[in-house]
């Protein structure tokens, strides 16, 4: 059994060496790095203790960006993975132009967010972008979507939207497909409602696919930032700046190494956070053996 | 085993660097903020091609998009011990570049009698942002003034002469309020005047509109902002007012990447730009286009702007030479003039405005020489230690008051004391 | 029946609204620009917009560029996690529970957030601006280990136990019996990846300096940001250009797709 123990870990090794390296090993090195001064020039970093937490607290750009990517979350979370479940759910049942409809939800995750971005900079152009010529037709105002801080996140959301549910849907849209036909037949026969077999039948069995679409929606929320490096950089204002945004901006056009550090192990923290969440409410009624 | 097989085979990818890095002393790399392929792409890939026939030395350019992102890629490149021997990047970044201890000095690469000679044949107004603790740390080359793009029609239309283009605030305003037009249900159609204020860009456009004040916002060590000085709030406040009191341009913020087509759409009579957009906007417009100087609180003031050759430190000896060479080589009036006409960034040269082609360039187009006409009244561009973070402060500020969140006075305040703060380690000396 | 009459107007309009940046991508790219603002069934066509994007920028380089790294990325993939995810399936060891948390640590925190520290290993190992190091991170997935653990731990143990009485080897059961049963997984685990890769921007924008280990995205974003303001036309026209296989694959195996989804784990 030892030679089998062996075995084991020379299979795992690999993919442990590569997880450790570049996910688990800078994650501590982060924490790390936290606890000292940015090096400039020929100065290098000191050790400063909690001094990058305290001035991290001092930082109206963190706060503003933790502000907005909660807002953020809490809005593209739960609208995407709902909607996605809604189109999954459309496009299972038939009706004329159904592929057509699908291969349209299906375009978010052809189209690189960064091409996309630039289009939805056009749509969201004041006067005679695309929701402007709209609007104006409609008889509304004009509207300077991303220039206006109270219009600007959610703008963003709604790409981020676009983005996420047309993904998402693929998954619910996988797992509907495998559902066995027979059991909406009973149902039908049974004369149960279609909402009540929704809620008794399809949703418990969709739970895994929710926990799975879940975890990913919480993760993209706090990582997919193409769209605002393209269309706002983090304006008007920080109206859409966003956690890794500034951390992004911090380390990368700064150079501030130690407080880009301190805002990723904040960040790392939400996620731990959420994560722990999601386990705990959604993984307990989800059966994964 | 044939996973063991491919295993050994993705690793062998991965560790293999994907490009060899083969750099003898005859190639030298040039990080330059412009889109890879643009019409100015084939320009400076022209270059560095009769460079390379001129000298040996072969130039490889990385065109790494704007201005921001290319200081961030050559910093970040060189800090992990790689990256250009030579960029075009903001001519602002001098302070920061200097403090981070990367860059070499003309004077340090050793510069001869004709070599002064060929430094100080550049135009005063673009070597502001060269000199640093007596020494020369970049020349200019790819230079812009910002400038007005109107177009003439709607300037006829509005009951406008469209060859005069107003000089001060009140006459800019008094013209913009005939340009604005609007549907039968009060939506503006067309915008009388659109400046950017989007991040990367709002504190360049602020830079003229400050000048046009009659104000200078930073001190020339780069260490003290002056932003809530009543000058400064004077034309912050006329930025905001022309988009809430004269309602000729739309409230909140404004993209420099869509300000071209504003202009060519017909939903702005005139636009604040570079120069560089020149060529760009005579090649697309429908319209006859008229180019002119800013107005100014009392006449025309503007703001210089674009990037300049910097020389960094970690190159050998070889690589500097090679690198002046390139320098001196972009900076022959010929060549100046040429990538003048263009692309309409401004010859950096007086004596690129004396070869004959340029002359007859001139001659033909005289819009070309609008940029130019207009330095004298030119102020530089805000350039501090610490320049990202200054100017983002800066920038964030002016969205707040522009889309009605603060007063000029807050904002200028705020921002003021932000970049203080940003300041503060590097005031002492 | 109205109500479904009603849902599927309802399916209409969300594909309508879903379908628009593609669609704007379509009429843009085969339009001059003047058309590009301005929407008129009579709108002369034009192809010129096909080549002027295509010599603007070496897209043929980048293309080239991100089809290694998702190559690399997915061969890495399937050979890493394929024997890790038979050991956690089927072996018992010391530690296995608390390795697999270890693992699945990396399900909730992408490598993505960790670019910072992640630049300063790539430069200490000097790999800074290679395909390679865009790819590395992302090497060991956690996610690919899962699927492949769940699909594994179906497969009746009585194939395993027949293959080791013939005498082959454990890596020749994992190659010969398990493989080829979890093939739907893999096939939804690659399409997964595929996509994640194809779009990736951020670490990738970070990491590579030049035009020979740009991929797509980030030569698209470099594309388009200039001095001289956005051009629609040749933005939708390379952007058409580059995602066009995908699309493609995308419209061809779609059913197939969906299918293998079904089959694997992710549900």
């Amino acid at each position: 059994m030892r030679g089998d123990a062996l075995k084991a870990w020379a299979l795992i090794l690999p993919s442990l060496v590569m997880l450790v390296a570049f996910t688990h090993w800078p994650a501590v090195a982060t924490l790390w790095d936290s606890l000292y001064s940015t090096p400039r020039g020929s100065r290098p970093g000191i050790f400063v203790g909690a001094d990058n937490y305290l001035d991290l607290l001092d930082d109206p750009v963190f706060f503003t960006a933790l502000r907005n990517n909660a807002y953020y979350a809490l809005v593209t979370i739960p609208a995407s993975v709902l909607l996605s479940l809604v189109m999954a759910l459309s496009v299972n049942a038939k009706f004329p132009g159904r592929a057509l409809v699908r291969m349209a939800y299906f375009t978010p995750t052809i189209l690189p967010m960064i091409a996309v971005a630039n289009i939805w900079l056009f749509f969201f152009t004041p006067d005679y972008g695309l929701f402007d010529q709209i609007m104006g037709g409609l008889g509304f105002g004009r509207h300077n979507w991303l220039g206006d801080s109270a219009t600007a996140l959610p703008a963003m959301m709604l790409v981020a939207v676009w983005k996420e549910a047309g993904f998402f849907m693929i998954f619910y849209l996988a797992a509907l497909q495998s559902m066995p036909p027979d059991l909406a037949e009973v149902a039908r026969i049974e004369g149960s409602s279609r909402w009540n077999f929704f809620r008794r039948v399809t949703w418990p069995l969709l739970m895994p696919t929710t926990l799975f679409v879940c975890v990913n929606a919480v993760i993209n929320a706090f990582r997919l930032i193409d769209h605002i490096v393209v269309m706002t950089r983090g304006g008007p204002n920080n109206a859409t700046n966003l956690l890794l945004y500034h951390i992004y901006e911090t380390g990368f056009r700064f150079w501030d190494t130690a407080a880009a550090a301190t805002m990723t192990v904040a960040l790392l923290a939400i996620l731990g956070a959420l994560a722990a969440l999601q386990f705990g409410v959604l993984g307990r009624r989800t059966h994964y053996r | 085993m044939l996973t063991r097989r491919t295993l050994l085979a993705a690793s062998a990818v991965v560790a293999a660097p994907t490009i060899v890095r083969a750099q003898t002393t005859k190639a030298i790399t040039l990080y330059y903020p412009i889109a890879v392929g643009g019409p100015l792409a084939a320009i400076i890939d022209g270059y560095c091609k009769d460079f390379a026939t001129a000298s040996g030395i072969t130039v490889t350019p990385v065109y790494a998009g704007s201005y921001v992102e290319t200081v961030a890629k050559a910093v970040t490149a060189i800090k992990a011990g790689e990256g250009p021997h030579i960029a075009v990047v903001g001519a602002t970044e001098i302070h920061a570049l200097v403090d981070m201890d990367i860059l070499v000095s003309l004077n340090e690469m050793g510069l001869d009698a004709e070599g002064q000679k060929w430094v100080d044949g550049f135009y005063p107004a673009f070597m502001a942002n060269s000199r640093k603790n007596d020494k020369t740390w970049s020349v200019p080359f790819q230079r812009s003034t910002a400038i007005g793009y109107y177009n003439k029609t709607a300037f006829a239309e509005a009951g406008l002469d469209p060859e005069k283009f107003p000089t001060t605030w009140d006459g800019l305003v008094e013209a913009g309020k005939k340009l604005v037009k609007a549907d039968a249900s009060g939506r503006t159609t067309r915008w009388g005047f659109k400046l950017a204020a989007d991040v990367g860009n709002a504190q360049w456009t602020f830079g003229a509109l400050a000048n046009q004040a009659g104000h200078v916002l930073m001190n020339q060590a780069g260490t003290e902002v002056y932003f809530n000085a009543p000058k400064a709030i004077e034309a912050l406040n006329f930025w905001r007012a022309l988009a809430y009191d004269h309602k000729i341009t739309p409230q909140g913020v404004t993209n420099w990447g869509t300000l071209p087509s504003d202009l060519l759409e017909g939903n702005s009579a005139i636009i604040q730009s570079t120069t560089g957009n020149l060529t760009n906007l005579r090649d697309k417009a429908s319209f006859p286009l008229g180019v002119a100087g800013l107005a100014g609180k009392e006449g025309v003031r503007t703001v210089v702007g674009g990037g300049n050759l910097y020389f960094f430190k970690h190159a050998s000896e070889a690589e500097r030479k090679a690198s002046m060479a390139f320098a001196r080589f972009l900076s022959t009036p010929e060549r100046a003039a040429d990538w003048c006409m263009r692309t309409g960034y401004i010859a950096t040269r007086p004596d690129a405005w004396e070869t004959p082609a340029l002359k007859a360039y001139v001659e033909k187009f005289p819009a070309a020489n609008v940029a130019r006409s207009y330095l004298p009244v030119a102020t530089g561009e805000i350039s501090t230690f610490e320049n990202q973070r200054v100017q983002l402060a800066l920038t964030n500020n002016i969205q707040a008051c522009l889309s009605g969140a603060k007063t000029p006075a807050q904002a200028m305040e705020d921002a003021q004391s932000e970049a203080d703060r940003i300041l503060k380690p590097f005031k002492k000396a | 029946m109205s109500t479904r009459r009603l849902e599927m107007i309802g399916a209409w309009v969300l594909g309508l609204l879903w379908v628009m940046p593609l669609a704007y991508a379509i009429w843009t790219a085969f339009h001059g620009s003047a058309y590009a603002t301005h929407f008129s069934l009579t709108a002369p066509l034009t192809l010129i917009n096909f080549p002027h994007a295509w010599d603007a920028a070496p897209f043929a380089r980048y293309f080239l560029n991100t089809m290694i790294l998702v190559a690399v990325v997915l061969v890495a993939q399937f050979a890493l996690c394929t024997p890790a995810a038979y050991a956690f399936a089927r072996m018992e060891f010391r530690g296995r529970d608390t390795v697999f948390a270890i693992v699945l640590l990396q399900l909730m925190v992408a490598p993505d957030v960790l670019l910072v520290a992640n630049y300063r290993t790539m430069a200490q190992m000097g790999v800074v601006d290679t395909i390679g190091a865009i790819a590395l991170p992302y090497l060991g997935s956690a996610f690919g280990i899962f699927l492949l653990r769940q699909t594994f731990r179906q497969v009746p143990q009585e194939l395993d136990d027949a293959a080791r009485l013939e005498g082959s080897s454990l890596l020749g059961r994992i190659w010969r019996v398990y493989v080829p049963l979890a093939r739907p997984t893999y096939l939804a685990y690659g399409l997964v990846a595929v996509s994640y890769h194809w779009n990736n921007f951020l670490w990738p924008l970070v990491i590579t300096n030049s035009v020979s280990t740009r991929p797509l995205t980030v030569g698209l974003s470099v594309f388009a940001s200039t001095d001289q303001g956005i051009d629609w036309t040749i933005i939708t026209a390379a952007t058409l250009m580059t995602s066009g296989p995908l699309l493609l694959a995308f419209l061809l195996f779609q059913r197939q797709f969906v299918a293998s989804f079904m089959r694997a784990g992710i549900r």
